[in-house]
C-alpha cells in the first residue's frame, strides 16, 4: 500500500477518516450565533454620526448611529432595549466590515 | 502582369495587418511573458492548417476621432483550422490591437466564427485577452457582447465549446467562457472578474491584487471556474489538444477511436485499496488501473479534490470517469464537489460519452457553512444529472457506499445500466457505528457494560449488513466482482451498451437545481 503524507483525521458520523483537509475546510468560520448586544459594522465605511452616549438608555428599534458606506446613510439600530455600555469608535472614524462600534449592556 | 502588380498588393495589405498593433505593442505583449495572437494560433493548430477570414475587416467606431485610427483586422483573428486532423473553429483576440478591447466589427467577427462553427457542427476555441468593452463604441460594444453569449448559449450541448483566457477578461467578457465547456488558464497570465480591484477598493475598502483576485491558482482552486490550470502557454496548448483528442465533433457523433492498450503493470489493482474503510488511497490509482495505457487526463485537478472526474479510454474509446476520492476530505460530497460532478455528467451525457463511477464515500459534509451554503441544491445537482443522463452508466461500488451518498453515486435506482462491487464493498443506510448505536440503543442503555454491548452490536451490524450481498440480493447490485475482474467487466459492459437507446418523456427541457 502506499504511504501519504499529511494525513489528519477528519471526524464524521461514519467514522474517524485518515485524509488531507481542504483548505476550505480549514480556512472555515466556526459559526457563532449572532450577539444583539454588539453593534458590528456590517460594511466598510464612515461613522458619520453618534446618536447616543455611554449610560444612555434606548429601546429595540432607536438609531444609534450612521455609518456612510457606498454612497448610502445607513441607520444602525438597537436590537434589544436596554442601556448603551461602550461606544468604541469616534464621529468620523473609518471602520472595516466585522468591527464592533458599539456594545450594550 | 497586371496580376502580378495585384498580388503584390495583396501581399503589402497582408504584411501591414498581420504585424496587428505594430512593434512596440508586441514587444510590450512579449514583456509580460505572453505570446501575440497569431503565435497562440499558431501553436495551437496543426502546421499549415490555418485558414484566416476577416483579415481586413475595419472597426466601426466614429466618435472621439476614433474613425482616423486604423486597429489592425479590430483586434481579433478569426479562421478555422484542425487539430491533429479535427476540424476546429477559433478566434484570438489581439491584445496588441487598442488592448484587444471589444467593438462592433470586433464582436461581428467572432460571432460569424461562432455561427460558422455551429452551422459546420465543429468545435469552437476562443482564446480571450482583452481589456474589455471598448468604451468609444458605446452601446454597440455591450450589443457585440450579447450577441456572442447568445451564441455560447444556443451552441451549448451541441459543439464542444472551449476558453482559454491568456490575458485580462474582466466585467461582461467573463461570461462568455463561463458559458462554454472548459476554460483553460495560464499562471500570472491569467486574470478573470466581474468588478476588478479598483471598484472593490471604491465600494467596499477592501485592497487585493489582480492575482489574488482572480488569477490562475485562484479560478483552479477556489472558484471552479477554470477547468485546467498550466504554467505556461505552450503547457496550455498541449492540453487543449489532448482535450481534442477526447471529445467528439459535436453532439451527433461519438470520439474518435484509439488503439486499445492495457494498463500498465505498476498499476496493481488489488494492492490499491485498503480493507478499513477509514483508511485513505488515491482513487486515481484504480483508475489507471482500468484504463487503456493507464491514461488518465484529469479535470479540474485542483478544485474540490474530493472528487475526481475526467476521460480516459476503454477499449479505444473515451469514457468519463466520476471517482469519490478517499484521499481528500474523506471524498465526502459537499457543495463544490457536486457542482463538479454534476457539470461533468452533464457534459458527457451531452456528448455521447458512457460513464463511469467508481463509489467510495462517508456521505454528504456535515457543517453549518455547508447547510447555508446550499448544499441540499447543489447536492440535489448529482441526482439530477445521473438520472436525466441518457448515456450508458456504469457504477462499481469499491468500498463504502453510505446513506444519500449510496444513492447519489450513479445508484440503480437512478438507472444505472450496469452496478458492480468488490467484496468488501459496505452499501448501507449509514455507516456501522451510527446505525449500532440506534437499532440497538435500549439494550447497549440497559447494558452493565455499555462499552462493550455498544461493540459487540456494531460488530453484529458489520456482519450482517456491511456487505454487498444485502443490495445484490435485492438486485441492486448486479455482480460482485472481485478488484482484478473489474476492467474485464467494465470493458463488457461498455461494449455490449453502445447501442444504449432510451425514450425519455417529451418536455421543452427539465429545471436542474441550479
Amino acid at each position: 500500500m502506499k504511504q501519504f503524507e499529511n494525513m489528519e483525521i477528519l471526524n464524521l458520523l461514519t467514522g474517524l477518516y485518515k485524509t488531507r483537509l481542504s483548505s476550505k475546510f480549514r480556512n472555515r468560520q466556526p459559526y457563532k450565533p449572532a450577539d444583539p448586544h454588539l453593534i458590528l459594522s456590517f460594511i466598510p465605511g464612515t461613522v458619520l454620526d453618534i446618536l447616543v452616549k455611554p449610560d444612555q438608555s434606548v429601546r429595540k428599534g432607536d438609531d444609534l448611529m450612521i455609518l456612510d458606506a457606498m454612497k448610502m446613510q445607513n441607520h444602525l439600530k438597537c436590537k434589544v432595549d436596554g442601556k448603551v455600555k461602550k461606544i468604541l469608535v469616534s464621529k468620523g472614524d473609518k471602520v472595516s466590515k466585522g468591527m464592533v462600534l458599539l456594545e450594550m449592556e | 502582369m497586371a496580376l502580378n502588380k495585384k498580388i503584390k498588393e495583396l501581399h503589402d495589405k497582408r504584411e501591414k495587418l498581420l504585424l496587428g498593433g505594430g512593434e512596440q505593442a508586441i514587444e510590450k505583449q512579449k514583456a509580460m511573458g505572453k505570446r501575440t495572437a497569431r503565435e497562440r494560433i499558431m501553436a495551437l493548430l496543426d502546421e499549415d492548417s490555418f485558414n484566416e477570414y476577416d483579415l481586413f475587416v475595419e472597426h466601426d467606431a466614429r466618435d472621439f476621432d476614433m474613425d482616423k485610427k486604423i486597429l489592425a483586422s479590430d483586434g481579433v483573428i478569426i479562421g478555422s483550422g484542425t487539430i491533429y486532423g479535427a476540424p476546429v473553429a477559433i478566434f484570438a483576440q489581439d491584445f496588441t490591437v487598442a488592448g484587444g478591447s471589444l467593438g462592433l466589427m470586433h464582436s461581428r467577427k467572432i460571432t460569424k466564427i461562432m455561427d460558422h462553427a455551429l452551422k459546420m457542427r465543429m468545435p469552437l476555441i476562443g482564446i480571450n485577452d482583452s481589456g474589455g468593452a471598448r468604451i468609444q463604441e458605446g452601446v454597440n460594444s455591450l450589443a457585440g457582447y450579447g450577441e456572442i453569449f447568445f451564441r455560447n448559449t444556443i451552441s451549448s450541448g451541441v459543439i464542444p465549446q472551449i476558453s482559454v483566457i491568456l490575458g485580462p477578461c474582466a466585467g461582461g467578457a467573463v461570461y462568455s467562457p463561463a458559458l462554454t465547456d472548459f476554460v483553460f488558464v495560464v499562471d500570472n497570465i491569467s486574470k478573470m472578474f466581474i468588478t476588478g480591484p479598483e471598484v472593490i477598493k471604491t465600494v467596499l475598502g477592501e485592497e487585493i491584487s489582480m492575482e489574488d483576485l482572480g488569477g490562475a491558482r485562484i479560478h483552479s482552486e477556489i472558484t471552479g471556474n477554470a477547468h485546467f490550470f498550466a504554467m505556461t502557454e505552450d503547457e496550455c496548448f498541449e492540453q487543449i489538444k489532448k482535450l481534442i483528442t477526447f471529445i467528439p465533433w459535436n453532439n451527433e457523433r461519438k470520439a474518435r477511436a484509439f488503439d486499445p492498450g492495457e494498463p500498465r503493470p505498476e498499476f496493481d489493482i488489488e494492492k490499491i485499496v485498503p480493507d478499513d474503510p477509514t483508511l485513505p488511497y488515491d482513487v486515481k490509482d484504480v483508475i489507471c488501473a482500468v484504463v487503456d495505457n493507464s491514461d488518465f487526463f484529469e479535470i479540474m485537478e485542483h478544485y474540490a479534490r474530493n472528487i475526481v472526474i475526467g476521460f480516459g479510454r476503454m477499449n479505444g474509446k473515451t469514457t468519463g470517469f466520476v471517482a469519490n476520492q478517499p484521499l481528500e476530505m474523506a471524498g465526502v460530497l459537499d457543495v463544490d464537489s457536486s457542482d463538479k460532478a454534476a457539470r461533468f455528467i452533464r457534459y458527457c451525457d451531452a456528448f455521447n460519452i458512457p460513464i463511469v463511477t467508481l463509489v467510495d464515500l462517508p456521505g454528504y459534509m456535515p457543517g453549518v457553512d455547508q447547510e447555508h451554503a446550499g448544499v441540499i441544491r447543489h447536492g440535489a445537482k448529482v441526482l439530477y444529472a445521473y438520472s436525466e443522463a441518457t448515456v450508458p452508466k456504469i457504477t462499481v461500488i469499491l468500498r463504502k457506499a453510505y446513506g444519500g451518498g449510496y444513492i447519489a453515486m450513479s445508484s440503480r435506482h437512478l438507472r444505472a445500466d450496469f452496478v458492480f462491487a468488490w467484496p468488501a464493498a459496505e452499501i448501507a443506510v449509514m455507516g456501522p457505528e451510527g446505525a449500532a448505536n440506534i437499532i440497538f440503543r435500549k439494550e447497549i442503555m440497559s447494558s452493565d457494560d455499555p462499552d462493550g454491548t455498544r461493540k459487540q452490536k456494531v460488530e453484529e451490524y458489520k456482519e450482517k449488513f456491511a456487505n454487498p450481498y444485502v443490495a445484490a440480493s435485492r438486485g441492486y447490485v448486479d455482480a460482485v466482482i472481485e478488484p482484478t475482474e473489474t476492467r474485464k467487466f467494465l470493458l463488457h459492459s461498455l461494449t455490449i451498451s453502445e447501442n444504449k437507446l432510451i425514450q425519455m418523456p417529451a418536455k421543452k427541457h427539465g429545471l436542474p437545481p441550479f
